[in-house]
């Protein structure tokens, strides 16, 4: 059972989509897990032939069970995997891979949240999925949902059924599930990382116009958000302040090459996912732009990669939307820092010795104390707001 | 002759691309002058995907300068009733 975060104890196995004997190639979905937060895909880690499934659809199992077998090619099946007959003992190699599906396969009409086998099924019962009402995590609809669609009705009740009260203990259950898993992540993570916490308030004035000036010239589905321009600001600034971008494991800062940013997504009916946007250091603006709309959407849907949600080297959280200017986050551990953005103000800025307003936002950064000190913080969002003074460049 | 979309028609076409964004809400509940956004709880990202969906049904394309005119469900159909059609 593969850890999908710092706030996972336990999944719940909820289907395969291999079998022994098949050939598996990294980044292929295996199956997908039930977690508090939500159903996730379960991706293979390299390529392997499958061996031994040994957890069964509806086995709810702690972090680092195995779940399934594999070999590499060339390599013997396992006794338990060979036909009646043909045992001979071989140990199989451990686990390849874990979870997650494919994206989400867009419906006409309006958006439905399903999972990827709810809408295999949907599809084999001949169920419209637009018309099947979602119990799972956040409205999803799930393959309960399906199969009781395709069910004939039983008899037409004297009344109308009251059908609220199950779904609505349902989304509650997983609500509760939601508040647990943040629960234990935050509570990990305030109990054994010293935060220090340092704050910076940047112009945005040129990288605001720089916006202007570029979706001006876009049409509305070609546009991009200033939340893309952070990240990638964000990103670039760890390119030069790499001790920020990594894992506290094992009693020592394991800064990480490749720069994945996790992107604290709220869910509309409560809580929250860190999805993770990989490589954007590498990624142009447009590119940041569609891995974000997608990312946000797939959280929102249910249909994210287990990758996904374990591969952020660092978190970025952005409340403004809601107003507030200043952020001080809890870092998701293993991870060593957090940047925080507030909302973009318009404020009094004093500069060679003129006042004026300006679009200030304010950028905030946990950081791990284990980790770096307050003067790598400090470095850190130096850089940024330089870089952020040059949109252009970015 | 040119077909002026109704307006009841463009508020249609707003509900229903308030309710793919928001799909828990009701927006329908929402006070005609009442700031949509922090009514539905809807974010830059949301915002944005509203006025995809909107470009789409309705062929309006809404700069960016425009959007602090955007902000109640009256504001919007006028502003759209100005330009479809």
């Amino acid at each position: 059972m593969p850890s999908l975060g710092a706030d996972m104890e336990e999944g719940k196995v909820i289907e395969w989509t291999i079998k022994p004997g098949d050939h598996v190639h990294r980044g292929d979905i295996i199956g997908c897990v039930r977690t508090e937060k939500a159903d996730i895909d379960i991706e293979a880690w390299e390529d392997a032939i499958v061996d031994q499934i040994l957890a069964k659809p509806g086995e709810t199992l702690p972090v680092g069970a195995v779940l399934a077998m594999f070999r590499g090619e060339g390599e013997p099946a396992s006794v338990a995997a060979l036909p009646a007959g043909e045992k001979k003992a071989e140990a199989p190699r451990a686990p390849a891979p874990v979870p997650p599906s494919p994206p989400p396969v867009p419906l006409e009409g309006e958006r439905v949240h399903a999972s990827p086998l709810a809408r295999r099924i949907a599809k084999e019962l001949g169920v419209d999925l637009s018309r099947v009402h979602g119990t799972g995590p956040h409205g999803a609809i799930t393959q309960e949902d399906v199969e009781h669609a395709a069910k004939p009705p039983e008899k037409l009740p004297e009344k109308p059924t009251q059908a609220e009260p199950v779904p609505e203990r349902t989304r509650t259950d997983v609500q509760a599930g939601m508040r647990r898993a943040i629960a234990a992540a935050m509570a990990r993570s305030n109990r054994e990382i010293p935060h220090y916490y340092l704050e910076t308030r940047i112009n945005m004035d040129r990288a605001v116009r720089f916006l202007e000036s570029e979706n001006q010239k876009r049409s509305v589905r070609d546009r991009v958000l200033i939340a893309a321009l952070l990240i990638k600001a964000v990103a670039k600034a760890l390119t030069e302040v790499p001790e920020l971008n990594g894992y506290w494991i094992d009693d020592r800062l394991q800064p990480k090459e490749a720069i994945h940013i996790g992107l604290a997504v709220a869910l509309r009916q409560g809580g929250l996912v860190v999805p993770a946007i990989h490589d954007a250091d590498a990624k142009s603006l447009d590119e940041l732009m569609q891995a974000m709309s997608d990312l946000i959407t797939r959280a929102r849907s249910g249909h994210l990669r287990g990758s996904e949600l374990t591969d952020g080297t660092i978190t970025i959280t952005n409340l403004g939307d809601l107003g507030v200017e200043t952020v001080y986050g809890v870092i998701y551990p293993p991870q060593v820092a957090l940047i925080g953005f507030g909302r973009i103000v318009e404020a009094p800025w004093a500069e060679g010795g003129m006042l004026g307003i300006r679009p200030v936002v304010t950028a905030t950064i946990a950081g791990d104390h284990r980790a770096t000190d307050g003067r790598r913080g400090a470095q850190f969002l130096t850089v940024l707001n330089r870089l952020l003074q040059e949109p252009e460049k970015l | 002759m040119e077909r002026k979309i109704p307006e009841s028609a463009i508020r249609d076409a707003i509900l229903k691309g308030l309710k793919k964004i928001a799909p828990e809400a009701t927006p329908q509940d929402v006070a005609p002058d009442e700031n949509l956004r922090e009514a539905l709880d809807i974010d830059s990202f949301d915002f944005l995907d509203f006025l995809i969906g909107l470009n789409e049904v309705l062929g309006v394309e809404i700069p960016e300068a425009d959007y602090g005119k955007l902000t109640t469900l009256n504001s919007l159909v006028s502003y759209l009733s100005q330009r479809v059609g």
